[in-house]
């Protein structure tokens, strides 16, 4: 099998993006829902309640 | 492949995130602001005297700032968990099931229960001021269960034997059997009814919030391959 095919597959099932997109979707739901950094903690507060994240 | 996840789930993700928190602000901020009153000792519960219901609250909007701070953060909260329905449903459509706006629903439905109703029913969502055990311990408890109810919630929809739905029923069980971190004491001076409707509206707003996920996401999902294919 030679790179292109090989290339081809893998586009065709695109394991590959949906990877890169659950990796970058975790780390933004992480980033505000999570961290507990004071700046991001006291900006994104009310909405980690709302949203049932656990926040203080 | 990416560019098509990233374009369908930035759409998807930030017009029900806008809509989640519009919704979040009507219904649930005017129950987060009333709980502030309690958890800042403005008003007492269980005190000398009656504590009205009715409180003169902050009105709506009445802090700019605070409430755009919330607009953006729940667009980024919903975004981010657009992102990874989208590429699930991706994969899901390689497998030769159907991704549209009406299959959507049902992908919002199961994703609300995974990262909503499945942690919260254990750790409700909690108002200001309630008690609780170590938020980095919650946080830990929060990711895994909510990790082992979207594997059970696909292999629900995905996975056609008894087995499957077998090992899906002992996920979805297993952390509210072994027990989440819970506070030593209870110290909130929240009154209970206060924190029940929060949790409640809080569940409300999230269910909505989610089937409009799955369904934007799997509608945007379909535009794109369109678009795609037109400039193809």
């Amino acid at each position: 099998m030679t790179t292109q095919t090989l290339r081809a597959s893998a586009s065709r099932t695109g394991l590959i993006p949906a990877v890169f997109a659950v990796v970058l979707g975790l780390g933004i739901v992480t980033l505000a829902g999570h961290v507990q950094a004071s700046a991001l903690h006291d900006a994104a507060h009310d909405v980690r309640h709302a949203t049932g994240f656990p926040c203080h | 492949m990416f560019s098509r996840i990233l374009t369908s789930a930035l759409f998807a993700g930030a017009a029900a995130g806008l809509i989640a928190a519009l919704l979040q602000l009507v219904f649930v901020q005017p129950v987060l602001l009333h709980a502030e009153l309690y958890e800042s000792g403005e008003l007492v519960h269980f005190g000398g005297a009656a504590v009205t219901a009715h409180p003169e609250l902050p009105g709506m909007f009445s802090d700019l700032q605070r409430d755009a701070l919330s607009v953006i953060f729940t667009m980024l909260t919903y975004t981010g968990y657009t992102l990874i329905v989208v590429a699930l449903m991706s994969i899901a459509e390689g497998q030769g099931h159907k991704i549209d706006g009406r299959t959507g629903v049902l992908w919002g439905l199961a994703g609300f229960v995974a990262v909503h109703f499945a942690p919260g029913f254990t750790l409700a969502p909690e108002v200001p001021g309630v008690a609780a055990a170590d938020v980095f311990a919650r946080q830990i408890w929060w990711f895994a269960t909510v990790a082992t109810a979207a594997v059970a919630m696909w292999l629900i929809a995905f996975g056609s034997n008894l087995i499957s739905y077998v090992i899906a029923a002992v996920l979805l069980m297993a952390p509210h059997i072994i027990g989440a971190p819970e506070p030593e004491f209870f110290t909130g001076p929240v009154p209970t009814e206060i924190g029940a409707l929060f949790a409640a509206r809080a569940f409300g707003i999230g269910l909505a919030a989610w089937v409009l996920v799955g369904s934007f996401a799997g509608y945007f999902w379909q535009k794109e391959a369109k678009h795609t294919e037109a400039h193809a």
